[in-house]
């Protein structure tokens, strides 16, 4: 790109308003009018009207806010990645707008092409800006400060007819020195008259924070796009108990979702047991600490188990995985006895569905009522198998007071447990190959009677260690429980990039909002009219951009410290007596010259 | 401990309430009386040159009608006061007019009576946070005191430092004793202690900074809701229209560019805080659910706040976009604030519903 405000910001005009010296480029203006009617130049001239259209600050203000009013629908809708459950429900009460709601991905609007529209033209449009500003930056930082200005007084502000002993160049040096020692980058010029100039130049900085707050944003960016495609995220329903483990294998995880390079095979290799878990309530049930005592093994051999405590905000983390604990509840273990005398025991983790933990689940025996004799549960006459479910209610705490379960559970530890089951005899519908929850039996089975409730009236109460009889009978024992933790397993290697690419951004922002550029010249001149000593006479001037409101006091101080030696905390090296720090400065100062 | 919180609280709506009642004493005279317009701006012109020293002379040697406003908004009131001319005239009409006597004691009272509110906010969230036994911002009603109490220290930092906004503290006590009232009337909460999720010394930094920064944005939107109103005023003024409610606050309001420049200074200084509270919040969120960003109705509303708010500053640092378009944004900023803290909190549920109003 060569356009014409650019080359002017490269180049650098020593006029005090030149192209880049406005704190943010403006850059809408058109350019220089064509000598096309040629196509191709046309053309040309459209893409670079775009692209300087698609970069200015007024398309990325709009881009800005368009990114905020496009992510509200996404905070008030519900988020297939955040609650599935919650979308099925809305398209399910919304049968006119919910699918056309689903077909412009309202439901995923983080993920939705419009969404990511905006904010790839954004940083399409960050980038197209950036670039040209850090050319010009680097520029600026290379450059010495311009030339003074013609008429000083017509700065904002500006002091005239100051004197000071010695011919302009003396003036003229000590000036810099002391500008230099109030950090100024500052340079001294002879004019052809015979006059010395000074032109110094501070808060450099400022632009440095503003490129490190943009180029960090960029980062950020990339971190979290290198996350999404190096990244894995897994989750894991662990009942406790040294027979209930898992390692991390698709095949061994509830849900896994791999980012899109990668595999399978590159899944972190661990095995990992709930040995106890354990929560903490107050006497109105709000938790206050729920913990779960690990144990794991890393790699594929069969190492030694490290013990673990797991608590919400406190993850384990292993090398390429980390391990959250996001949820717990409890799992009845019921034994049910068929009535050829055929025992099976099943644990069947039950969902919370509410503060006081009442939660819900099924429990299923798919081989039981096997005939001796045939070897097949099938029933001779129906031809329908006859395998046994139990859709049930767990409640660790019922009311003392209200012996039914209506209530539902009063408190979330097990202080008074019960167990409540309906039984059903028949297909459960798990043999097809079809995946089915396993928390409910399956309505589709109840619905085509090929599952039915034993006794529908009279549903199963049961308290640890009772057992019911069924009509066949057969039993059913409610042993007890196991807790379960439900874990979040994930790994995002673009962490590191996206914390680093913040905390440069802070950075960058406390330098660019702090920051402040200012400008302050001299021009000394030879004061003939004196009594024959020689005598200068100066005129000074200062130009702050940005928010600095007290530069006129700053700039006050630097001129009161160059004419009244002593009020200054420089005071030595402007009295002129300061030679050896004005040569150390002197070597840049000479270079300053050569750049003139 | 509980109950004494809540009595330090109520008392510093109280002291809030007369202190607004001064502020609109100091309003109501200074707008009402014969020239009482041109003489609280030639007040308060002193009062900057004091405080700020040689910037009040650049800025309104930018400010193309420095001084003709509050003169015009006289006459528009219908009244002339053609001898107030120079500071003697002042000075003999404090003496001369009743009502402007008491003029500077209202607002010193009402300064002192803010200030005694802001001790009695202090001690009832210290109070509270002893009843509690850990930091006093576990849930909703918590929060809101905190930062009701940061929005009024700054004011109070604000109207010590610079006496010449102080008519600002009309807006200021009446933003503090809604918040605050709407906080202990609705949304009060029995102590207890925190829920797992919260236990975490990232509740000492996350949460405070986040206070730290709406309480701050809260005494900005207050500026730049005023600098809205003043600049709406001088620009009817200018057209010779008239001034109808809420530009008729105009003429006691300090000059427009200093009003612009303060709710500029504020949001810089509050932008950073603000974001290294999401920052905070997202290293936390990677501890606590396993991704440090995962579009929680929350963290969105965090997200359009912060877009919003740098929209602002971008817009302010643009030399086409007019300042008051720009200040508007500061002014949404807020608002969505606002929305991120009671539509998110009672509407939607997320990971951060630990308001305990649900």
């Amino acid at each position: 790109m060569t356009d014409v405000q650019q080359q002017a910001a490269a180049t650098g005009a020593p006029d005090p308003d030149d192209a880049d010296w406005t704190v943010t480029q403006d850059r809408t203006s058109e350019a220089a009018p064509s000598d096309g009617g040629i196509g191709f130049r046309a053309t040309i001239s459209f893409v670079r009207r775009s692209w300087r259209g698609l970069t200015s600050m007024r398309t990325a203000l709009i881009l800005l806010f368009l990114l905020a009013i496009a992510a509200i629908p996404g905070s008030l809708l519900p988020q297939e990645k955040l609650n599935a459950d919650k979308v099925a429900a809305y398209l399910a009460e919304h049968r006119t707008i919910g699918p056309l709601l689903d077909r412009v991905g309202a439901f995923n609007v983080f993920a939705s092409p419009w969404f990511s529209a905006i904010y790839l033209l954004l940083f399409i449009s960050l980038v197209g800006c950036l670039v040209p500003r850090l050319r010009g930056h680097i520029v600026n930082l290379r450059r010495v400060p311009p030339d003074a200005p013609a008429r000083l007084h017509r700065l904002p502000v500006s002091r005239s007819d100051l004197r000071f002993g010695g011919t302009p160049a003396d003036a003229g040096e000590r000036l810099r020195v002391l500008l230099r020692s109030r950090r100024y980058r500052t340079v001294v010029r002879s004019q052809p008259d015979g006059s010395v100039t000074v032109s110094a130049e501070k808060g450099y900085l400022k632009e440095t924070g503003n490129l490190l707050f943009h180029f960090a944003l960029l980062a950020l960016l990339i971190g979290v796009a290198y996350g999404s495609w190096f990244g894995w995220h897994g989750g894991r329903l662990l009942v406790a108990g040294n027979d209930s483990g898992f390692c991390n294998t698709v095949s061994q995880l509830d849900d896994l979702s791999l980012g899109a390079r990668m595999n399978a095979a590159d899944l972190e290799p661990f095995c990992l047991t709930l040995n106890r878990f354990h929560a903490s309530y107050l006497s109105d049930g709000q938790p206050v600490q729920y913990s779960a005592d690990v144990s794991y093994t890393v790699g594929t051999g069969n190492g030694p188990a490290t013990t673990d405590n797991l608590r919400v905000n406190h993850p384990l983390r292993l090398p390429d995985a980390n391990v959250y604990l996001i949820g717990h509840g409890y799992a009845p273990i019921v034994k049910y006895t068929d009535k050829y005398g055929h025992s099976v025991t099943q644990v069947a983790a039950f969902l919370p569905q509410d503060g006081n933990m009442t939660s819900t689940g099924a429990i299923m025996f798919p081989d039981v009522n096997i005939n001796p004799a045939t070897g097949s549960n099938v029933d001779p006459k129906t031809y329908v198998k006859q395998q046994m479910g139990f859709a049930g209610f767990y409640y660790p705490t019922v009311s003392t007071t209200d012996p039914t379960d209506a209530s539902g559970s009063v408190y979330p530890a097990e202080d008074n447990p019960m167990l409540v089951l309906v039984p059903y005899r028949g297909d459960l519908g798990i043999d097809n190959g079809v995946p089915q929850s396993v928390y409910t039996l399956d309505q589709a089975q109840i619905d085509a009677g090929r599952l039915t409730a034993v006794d529908p009236s009279s549903p199963l109460r049961l308290r640890p260690g009772q057992t019911a009889r069924l009509d066949d009978g057969s039993t059913v024992e409610f042993l007890g429980t196991r807790q379960w933790v439900s874990l979040s397993l994930r790994y995002d290697p673009g962490e590191k990039l996206v914390l680093g690419g913040a905390i440069a951004l802070v950075i960058g922002l406390l330098f660019s909002l702090t920051g402040r550029r200012r400008r302050v010249w001299f021009r000394v001149a030879s004061d003939a009219s004196g009594d024959g000593r020689t005598v200068s006479v100066a005129s000074a001037g200062g130009l702050a951009r940005a928010e600095y409101a007290s530069f006129p006091v700053e700039f006050e101080g630097i001129v009161d410290a160059a004419v009244v030696p002593g009020a200054s905390d420089s005071a030595g090296s402007v009295g002129g007596a300061g030679s050896a720090e004005g040569g150390a400065g002197s070597a840049e100062g000479g270079a300053a010259r050569e750049g003139t | 401990m509980a109950e004494l919180s809540r009595e330090l609280l109520f008392g510093a709506i109280v002291a809030y309430v007369i202190a607004m009642m001064c502020y609109a004493a100091e309003f109501v005279i200074g707008v009402s009386a014969p020239g009482g317009a041109l003489l609280g701006a030639r007040l308060r012109d002193r009062e900057l040159v004091g405080a700020g020293a040689p910037i009040a002379e650049r800025s309104s040697a930018e400010d193309p009608t420095p001084v003709s406003p509050p003169a015009s908004g006289a006459e528009t009131s219908g009244i002339q006061w053609p001898g107030l001319r120079d500071d003697a005239a002042i000075g003999s009409s404090l003496h001369t007019d009743r009502g402007l006597r008491w003029l500077p004691l209202y607002g010193r009272l009402a300064v002192v009576v803010t200030g005694i509110g802001t001790l009695l906010h202090a001690s009832g969230l210290v109070t509270r946070g002893i009843a509690a036994g850990r930091v006093p911002w576990g849930n909703m009603y918590e929060f809101l005191i905190a930062v009701t109490l940061v929005c009024s220290i700054a004011w109070m930092v604000l109207a010590i430092r610079r006496p010449a906004i102080r008519p600002l503290g009309l807006i200021v006590t009446l933003v503090l004793v809604v918040l605050l009232g709407l906080d202990l009337i609705v949304l009060r909460t029995a102590v207890e202690p925190l829920v797992p999720a919260l236990n975490s010394y990232w509740l000492k930094i996350h949460v405070t900074l986040a206070i730290t920064a709406s309480g701050l944005f809260m005494t900005g939107f207050c500026v730049a809701a005023l600098y809205l109103i003043r600049t709406g005023y001088e620009k009817r003024v200018a057209d010779g229209r008239p001034v109808g409610f809420p530009y008729t606050l105009g003429p006691r309001l300090p000059v427009a560019t200093n009003l612009e420049r303060l709710t500029f200074r504020i949001h810089a200084f509050t932008f950073p805080i603000w974001t290294l509270a999401i920052m905070c919040g997202a290293i936390w969120a990677e501890a606590a659910w396993g991704r440090y960003w995962g579009w929680d109705p929350k963290e969105t509303w965090s997200f359009i706040a912060w877009v919003v708010y740098a929209g602002y500053l971008h817009a302010r640092a643009t030399p086409s976009v007019k300042r008051n378009v720009a200040t508007l944004l500061a002014v949404g900023g807020f608002a969505v604030m606002m929305v991120n803290l009671f539509v998110i909190n009672f509407a939607v549920s997320g990971l951060h519903s630990y308001a305990g109003v649900g």
